[in-house]
C-alpha cells in the first residue's frame, strides 16, 4: 500500500484534487468582488460628496445647498474593479450595486456548496477505496496470521479509525493553498505599507514554527498510543464475549474487571497527558498572537509619532493584521489534522502490512479450475511458522485416483501437511505439483473448485443453510441479475459504476454465482436433488428433514407441495384411526372443543400471523375483547381468572422467591405474584364487579392459558366449552377486514401458511399426558411423509433454515456436517479432510467414513486421519511423526510390520 | 381426573400421608399425569432416570435382563411407586418396566422429589422404612436362594 497518505491522495486523486484547486482560485475573484461592493456603495453612493463629479455642476451655492439637503440624484459612475464603467442616476446605482451584490451572494454561495459536494464526494470515495483496500488485504492474510489479530482489533481499524480520513483528504491540498495565499496576500499588504512592521507581524511565527510542532508531536505520539490502547481494548471486550463460559466457569469476573479497569486507566493517563499538551499549544498559540500587536502598537506608534508613517498606513496595517489570524489558524489547525490523518493512515497500513501476505494475482485471480491427470507430487516440502520447522523435507508422490490416510500424533505435521496440499498454507520450500500443475502457480479461483477441504472445526455464514452448502460453487458470477425493470437497471449499472471510480469490486453480488453448469446440472429441482444426495454422504439428510417439519412454506409460491402436503394430512388422520395410534393426537375440528389446547387456541381456531392475536396477550386485542362481550363471557372469565388466581398463590405463594418452578409451571410470574395478591384481596372486600381495568385485564389475562388436559383444574366444563365455540364461531364471522390477515384459521382443507409443516400435517393437538405420544406421531408423520414422496419437499423447506451467526442455530455436529456436504456437494477434483470427524460421535463417525469413500470411489480422497484405525481399507496410508513422514504403504502390510502405525493403534 | 382427585390419590399413599395439603397440591399441580398402553415401555434397564412414578391405574411389570434371558421379579399396583432407585441414587435405571395392563401414572420428576424429601423429614422416614423393607425382604429372600442352592434369585421390588 502506498506508505503516506499523501502518496495515497495523490495517486488515486490527482486529477480531483488540482481540480479543487483551481476552481477554488477561480472563484476567489467573485469572493474578492462581493467583500468590495459595500465599500463601493458606502463610498460611491451613499456618500454625500460624489467621488471624482466627473462634469460638476454648476448651480449657485444656495441652489446647491438646498439641492442637496433635499436630493442629489444626480448621475454618479458606476465602478467595478477600478474601472468607471458608465454614469448612472443615484437611485439606479444603488440598485445595480445591490444587486450585484445579490447575484454575487448567490454565485459565491453556489461555489461553496458545489466545491462542498465535490469534495465530501472525493473523501467518501476515497475512503470507500482505502477501506476496500484494507478489506482486501484482510483476505490476503496467510492463515497463522489470524491466531495472532483478533476481529476486535481489525474491526474498528476499518470502519471508525479511518472514518475521519475520508474529510481530510477532500481539503488535503486545496485548503493548505487557499488558506496559505489569503496569509501571503495580506503579508504583502502589510509589508507595502512599511517593512518593520511586516517583519514585526511576522516576527513570532518563527517561533510557533518551532515550538508548536515539537510539541505537536509529542501529542502525536501519545495520539498513537492512545489508538493502540483502545484497538487492545476493544479486542479484550472481543475476547470477554467469546469466552464467557471459561470466565463464568472460573469465577473469574473480579480479576476481568481489575484487568479492564487497568486498561482504562492507561487510556486516561494518556489522554490527560494530551489534554495538558493540547491545550498549553493552544495557550501558546493565543498569547503569540496577542503579542504581535504589541508590537504594532509600540513600534507603529513610534514610527507615527517620528513621522516616518503616516496614521493611516499604521490603521490599514492594522486592518489588514486582522486578517492574518483566520488564515493562520486554519493552517495550524489543518496541521494538525494532518499530523493525526497521517498517524492514523500509518498505523492502520503498518497493520495491514503482513509478511507472507498472498500475492494478488493468486487470491483475486480468475483461473479455470486444472485438469488433475499422473500424480500428486511433493518434493521436499517444507513449512516454517515462527521459526518452528513444521513440515521437513517431506518428498512423496500419490497417484490422482486413490484414497490416501495420513497418520500421525497431534504433533506428526499431518494437519498441516493437509492445509499445504489444499493449498491453505503456502510452503516455505520446495515443490507441490497436481498432475501437471505447479500448485504454487494456481490461483484460489482455480485451487477452490479443484480441490474441497473440510478441517476438524468449520464456519458457517449467517445465511440459509442452502446458500452455505452451495458455498463452495460459487467463484464467480454466471449470469447477469434479472433487472426487467429500467429504473432498476439504472440503479444497477450506477452502482457498479460509482464501485468502478474508487477500484471497488464491479461484480454484482445480487447475480446468480451458482455454477450449476459445473456439477452437470441444469434446473434448480437436479440441484436440491445434488444437495440432498451431498447432505446423505454427510449424515445430515435427516437433520434437514426435521428442521424442514418446523419450516413453513408458502402455499402460493409452491402450490403443487401444498396440495400434496394437505394430502399427508389426510393420510395421517386415516391412519391416526388405527388402534395403535389411537387416543395419541385430538385432531382440530371447527365444531368441537380441543381439550389439549388453551382456551385461546379455542378461541382463536387458528394460527396467529403478526402480534395483533399473539396467543400471550389476546385480551388486549380490541377485537377478541368485543366478540367475548358479546358472547356474554366476559364475567365468567374473570370468575376463572380469579379462581386461577386464587390456586395459583395459593400453591406458589409459600415457595423461595428463586424457585423454578415460577418459570416452569406458574400462570403468574414471580413479579406479578405481589399485584395479583392485592387484586385478590380488592375482590375479597368489594366484589369482583368494583376492580378497575387494569386488574380486570390482568385477571382476564389467566384463564388463555389454560387447558384442561394440563392443568386439571375443573374449571372448563362442558357448558363453558359450548360456548367458547359460539364465540369461536363469531369471532371468525364477523373478523373485520383488516385482521383478517392477522390470522389463519384451522382448516381441513386449506394449507395453513402460518403454521409449520409438522403442525399442517398433524392438523391437531397431541394429546397430553400420552406416554411416547411424541416418538410414536413422530414416526407415523415419517412414514405418511415416505409414502407420499415427500420427503424431498420437506428437505427443500429444512434447506430454508437459518443458521444464525456462525451457524449458532445448528448444533455443532450439524454444523460439521453441513461443511462436509458442503465439501462434497461441490464435486472437487480432490478432497481433502482434516480430521473432519472428529467432533462427531461414532456411528456418525463410520457412517461418513463409509459414505464419503463410496461418494469418492476412483477419485482422489486424502485424510489425516482423528484415529489411525480409521486408515483401514485406504489404498495407502501415510505415517508421520515430527514433521516428517515416516513410512508408507498399505494398511496391511504396515500393520504387520509392526511400524509406528500399529504403536499409534495400539495407543489410542 | 381433576387436580383435587389427584390431591387425594396422593394423600392415600403412605409416602405421602404426611405432607400438608397445600404441598400436596403443588406436587399435583407439578406432578404430570401419564398414561400407556398395554405393552408400553415405562423405563428401561440401563437408561437415564430422570423420574419417578406413581401408579394411579393398571397394572406392570417389572422385568430385570439377567444371564439367563429377561425375568420378571415383580408386579406393581395401584398406589405403588416405581422409579425412584435410579433418582435417588444417580444410577441408571435397574429394571425395565413394561405397562402390563393399560397403565395411569403421576410422574413426578427428580427436582420435585427431591425437593419434597429435602423439605418433608416425614417423607424421608417414610423412604428409609420403604428401603429398609425392601433390604429386608431381599436379604431373607437371598438366605432362601442359598440355602435351596440356586432359582432365581433376588426379587427387588423396584427398579
Amino acid at each position: 500500500m502506498e506508505r503516506t497518505i499523501y502518496d495515497f491522495v495523490f495517486k488515486f486523486s490527482k486529477r480531483e484534487q488540482i481540480f479543487i484547486l483551481l476552481f477554488t482560485v477561480f472563484s476567489l475573484p467573485f469572493y474578492y468582488v462581493s467583500l468590495d461592493i459595500p465599500k463601493l456603495i458606502v463610498n460611491n453612493v451613499l456618500n454625500e460628496i460624489a467621488p471624482e463629479l466627473s462634469a460638476t455642476t454648476e448651480t449657485s451655492g444656495l441652489d446647491a445647498t438646498v439641492e442637496t439637503i433635499a436630493l442629489d440624484l444626480a448621475p454618479r459612475p458606476f465602478v467595478l474593479m477600478g474601472y468607471e464603467i458608465i454614469d448612472m442616476h443615484r437611485l439606479w446605482l444603488l440598485a445595480v450595486y445591490s444587486g450585484l451584490f445579490l447575484l454575487l451572494v448567490l454565485i459565491n454561495g453556489g461555489f461553496k456548496y458545489y466545491i462542498n459536494v465535490y469534495k465530501g464526494r472525493l473523501g467518501e470515495r476515497m475512503l470507500r477505496r482505502l477501506r476496500y483496500q484494507l478489506y482486501s488485504r484482510i483476505l490476503r492474510f496467510p492463515l497463522p496470521h489470524f491466531r495472532r489479530v483478533s476481529a476486535g482489533e481489525l474491526i474498528p481499524m476499518i470502519t471508525q479509525e479511518v472514518e475521519p480520513l475520508g474529510g481530510f483528504i477532500g481539503d488535503a491540498l486545496a485548503l493548505p493553498m487557499y488558506q496559505g495565499g489569503l496569509l501571503i496576500t495580506a503579508l504583502i499588504f502589510i509589508f507595502m505599507q512599511d517593512f518593520w512592521m511586516g517583519l514585526a507581524s511576522i516576527s513570532l511565527y518563527p517561533i510557533q514554527g518551532w515550538i508548536i510542532p515539537k510539541l505537536q508531536r509529542r501529542v502525536n505520539l501519545l495520539g498513537k498510543a492512545r489508538v493502540r490502547e483502545v484497538r487492545k481494548l476493544s479486542e479484550r471486550i472481543a475476547e470477554t464475549a467469546h469466552s464467557a463460559e471459561e470466565m463464568h466457569a472460573n469465577g473469574m469476573a473480579r480479576w476481568e474487571l481489575a484487568e479492564f479497569s487497568q486498561r482504562m486507566g492507561r487510556i486516561f493517563e494518556i489522554r490527560f497527558d494530551i489534554y495538558n499538551k493540547k491545550f498549553f499549544i493552544k495557550f501558546l498559540n493565543s498569547i503569540l498572537a496577542q503579542m504581535t500587536p504589541f508590537f504594532f502598537y509600540a513600534i507603529g506608534g513610534y514610527f507615527v509619532i517620528t513621522g516616518d508613517l503616516s496614521l493611516g498606513g499604521l490603521v490599514a496595517v492594522l486592518a489588514a493584521y486582522k486578517d492574518l489570524p483566520p488564515p493562520w489558524k486554519e493552517l495550524l489547525n489543518h496541521y494538525q489534522i494532518q499530523a493525526d490523518a497521517g498517524i492514523k493512515y500509518d498505523q492502520v497500513v503498518a497493520q495491514f502490512a503482513t509478511p507472507g501476505m498472498r500475492e494478488e494475482e493468486i487470491v483475486f485471480g480468475d483461473g479455470n479450475p486444472p485438469r488433475l491427470e499422473g500424480n500428486l507430487a511433493a518434493v521436499n516440502l517444507k513449512y516454517e511458522e515462527d521459526g518452528d520447522l513444521l513440515i521437513e523435507n517431506l518428498s512423496a508422490e500419490i497417484p490422482l485416483d486413490i484414497h490416501v490416510a495420513i497418520v500421525g500424533d497431534a504433533v506428526s505435521g499431518k494437519g498441516h501437511l493437509a492445509l499445504l496440499l489444499a493449498r491453505l498454507l503456502d510452503t516455505s520450500g520446495g515443490t507441490l505439483r497436481f498432475g501437471s500443475n505447479d500448485a504454487a502457480q494456481l490461483d484460489e479461483a482455480a485451487t477452490g473448485r479443484t480441490i474441497g477441504y473440510v478441517g476438524a472445526t468449520s464456519h458457517l455464514f449467517s445465511a440459509p443453510l442452502v446458500d452455505n452448502l452451495l458455498y463452495g460453487i460459487r467463484q464467480k458470477p454466471q449470469a447477469p441479475r434479472e433487472a426487467h425493470d429500467p429504473a432498476r437497471r439504472q440503479a444497477l449499472e450506477r452502482y457498479l459504476d460509482e464501485s468502478g471510480k474508487t477500484g471497488n469490486s464491479i461484480d454484482d453480488p445480487d447475480a446468480d454465482w451458482v455454477d450449476m453448469a459445473s456439477l452437470g446440472i441444469a434446473d434448480r429441482e437436479a440441484l436440491i436433488e445434488a444437495v440432498r444426495h451431498a447432505l446423505v454422504v454427510a449424515d445430515m439428510e435427516n437433520d434437514v428433514y426435521l428442521l424442514g417439519l418446523r419450516g413453513t412454506l408458502d402455499p402460493e409460491a409452491r402450490p403443487e407441495a401444498a396440495r400434496r402436503l394437505l394430502e399427508a394430512r389426510h393420510m395421517l388422520q386415516e391412519r391416526l384411526g388405527e388402534k395403535a395410534y389411537s387416543g395419541l393426537v385430538e385432531s382440530f375440528d371447527r365444531s368441537a372443543y380441543n381439550l389439549n389446547a388453551t382456551v385461546g387456541e379455542n378461541l382463536l381456531f387458528g394460527t396467529p400471523v403478526g402480534d395483533a392475536f399473539d396467543l400471550e396477550r389476546l385480551p388486549q386485542n380490541a377485537y377478541v375483547m368485543e366478540t367475548l362481550t358479546r358472547a356474554g363471557l366476559v364475567d365468567d372469565l374473570l370468575a376463572m381468572g380469579h379462581e386461577v388466581a386464587q390456586t395459583m398463590i395459593e400453591l406458589f405463594a409459600g415457595l423461595p422467591p428463586d424457585h423454578e418452578y415460577f418459570a416452569q409451571f406458574s400462570f403468574i410470574s414471580l413479579d406479578d405474584l405481589p399485584d395479583y395478591q392485592a387484586i385478590l384481596r380488592k375482590v375479597e372486600r368489594d366484589g369482583l364487579d368494583k376492580l378497575d381495568e387494569t386488574d380486570r385485564m390482568m385477571l382476564l389475562s389467566l384463564p388463555f392459558k389454560l387447558s384442561p388436559v394440563r392443568h386439571r383444574l375443573g374449571l372448563i366444563d362442558e357448558a363453558f366449552q359450548n360456548r367458547i365455540l359460539e364465540a369461536r364461531s363469531a369471532f371468525a364471522e364477523n373478523l373485520p377486514a383488516d385482521l383478517r390477515a392477522s390470522v389463519e384459521f384451522f382448516d381441513v382443507d386449506r394449507y395453513n401458511a402460518a403454521s409449520s409443516l409438522q403442525d399442517n400435517i398433524l392438523f391437531g393437538k397431541l394429546v397430553y399426558g400420552r406416554a411416547q405420544a411424541q416418538s410414536k406421531v413422530g414416526e407415523l408423520m415419517s412414514q405418511v411423509v415416505e409414502a407420499l414422496h415427500l420427503r424431498s419437499t420437506v428437505v427443500e423447506v429444512g434447506l430454508d433454515f437459518e443458521v444464525g451467526i456462525g451457524g449458532a442455530r445448528l448444533s455443532p455436529a450439524q454444523r460439521q456436517k453441513a461443511s462436509i456436504a458442503r465439501a462434497v456437494l461441490k464435486r472437487p477434483a480432490i478432497l481433502i479432510l482434516s480430521e473432519a470427524t472428529a467432533s462427531l460421535d461414532g456411528a456418525a463417525q463410520s457412517n461418513i467414513l463409509k459414505n464419503v469413500r463410496e461418494e469418492f470411489r476412483g477419485r482422489p480422497l486424502i485424510w489425516a486421519m482423528h484415529r489411525p484405525s480409521q486408515a483401514r481399507g485406504f489404498d495407502h496410508v501415510l505415517v508421520m511423526a515430527s514433521g516428517r513422514l515416516v513410512d508408507r504403504g498399505g494398511y496391511d502390510e504396515l500393520v504387520e510390520k509392526s511400524s509406528l502405525l500399529s504403536e499409534l493403534i495400539a495407543a489410542e | 381426573m381433576s387436580l383435587q382427585q389427584d390431591v387425594d390419590l396422593l394423600r392415600n399413599i403412605p409416602l405421602f400421608a404426611k405432607i400438608e395439603p397445600s404441598k400436596l397440591k403443588l406436587l399435583a399441580f407439578t406432578a404430570q399425569r401419564l398414561s400407556f398402553g398395554e405393552g408400553d415401555v415405562v423405563c428401561e434397564q440401563g437408561d437415564e432416570g430422570d423420574s419417578a412414578y406413581i401408579i394411579i391405574e393398571g397394572e406392570a411389570d417389572v422385568i430385570v435382563a439377567t444371564t439367563g434371558g429377561p425375568v420378571t421379579v415383580a408386579t406393581l399396583k395401584k398406589n405403588d411407586f416405581l422409579g425412584e432407585t435410579a433418582i435417588l441414587c444417580d444410577v441408571p435405571r435397574t429394571a425395565t418396566v413394561l405397562a402390563r395392563t393399560d397403565l395411569e401414572t403421576l410422574m413426578i420428576s427428580k427436582d420435585l422429589f427431591f425437593q419434597l424429601v429435602s423439605q418433608f423429614p416425614s417423607m424421608s422416614i417414610e423412604i428409609m422404612r420403604e428401603l429398609a423393607r425392601r433390604v429386608e425382604r431381599t436379604t431373607a429372600q437371598l438366605r432362601e436362594a442359598v440355602s435351596h442352592g440356586g432359582g432365581p434369585a433376588v426379587t427387588p421390588r423396584g427398579p
